[in-house]
């Protein structure tokens, strides 16, 4: 839990800078919609992460730190995607005190597709589907007990699927 | 008005299996239409997931999540028709929100 306060903490620090953030998507005036409850747990937008190019300049926005790969975070993505605008792809990991988990294209336009937060509580694991531009390198980031995993695998594309 | 969210959560006792599925457009803003523009990006950039006050899985997304998004998870610690409470907000500021019950 202590990574978790420290998450905290950093978020607090945030919060100026995502008053603006949270002015651009309109939060601040939604007559109906997200409740209140809702909208206060949401994290800041890690909107610095969503424009990076590369997949290492994604996580470094996003964690500050690089992963390292391990075999104890499992991939599973096709071999080939025939249809790159729908690949699916899941993870899970036996690693302990998983608090975030990130999916990353390296060759699409912007590389982070999606970052999940786990909370205590919740089976460390999702399965989501994602665009790939073209044949490339996707790589899912754990982060567990405050250090970042990674598993890396090519899937071939035939049809990309950002229209690129 | 019906939701954009469809969900299904199933309980065995011990895990509840999430499966969501939300009607969205999710466009990149990378992709061009039939007559060359770029159509403007427009996706999911927010979703949470709260049972019992609690939230229990929240997801930030890029334009890189496929159209129609689909999301799977498990959580601990709820039982049968209890309630789980999704809502989503896009970049142009468009929310969403359902309740579903688990089953």
């Amino acid at each position: 839990m202590g990574m978790s306060d420290v998450r905290f903490s950093a978020t607090r620090r945030l919060i100026l800078q995502g008053a603006g953030a949270v002015a651009l998507v309109g939060l601040g005036n939604l007559p109906f919609g997200l409740t209140p409850a809702l909208a206060a747990a949401n994290d800041k937008y890690p909107e610095d992460a969503f424009k990076a190019k590369s997949e290492a300049d994604a996580i470094k926005a996003l964690y500050g730190k690089s992963p390292e790969p391990s075999d104890k975070v499992k991939m599973d993505a096709p071999e080939i995607a025939e249809n790159g605008a729908v690949v699916p792809i899941s993870v899970s990991t036996t690693l302990a005190d998983v608090t975030s988990i990130a999916f990353l294209v390296s060759e699409n336009p912007v590389a982070l597709v999606a970052s999940y937060k786990i909370p205590a509580g919740t089976v460390p694991g999702v399965a989501n589907r994602i665009k790939m531009a073209r044949t490339s390198n996707v790589i899912v980031v754990v982060e567990a007990g405050g250090k970042l995993y990674s598993a890396t695998k090519e899937v071939k594309v035939t049809v990309g699927g950002c229209g690129g | 008005m019906a939701s954009s969210i469809r969900v299904r959560a199933t309980t065995s006792g011990e895990t509840t299996e999430v499966q969501a599925l939300i009607q969205h457009p999710m466009d990149s803003g990378f992709v061009k239409d039939a007559k060359g523009e770029l159509i403007p990006a427009h996706f999911i950039t927010q979703l949470t997931f709260e049972h019992d006050g609690k939230k229990v899985f929240a997801a930030d997304w890029g334009g890189g999540v496929s159209k129609d998004p689909y999301v799977k998870f498990s959580f601990k610690g709820a039982k049968k028709g209890d309630e789980l409470k999704i809502g989503w907000i896009d970049n142009k500021g468009a929310t969403d929100t359902t309740t579903a019950k688990i089953q």
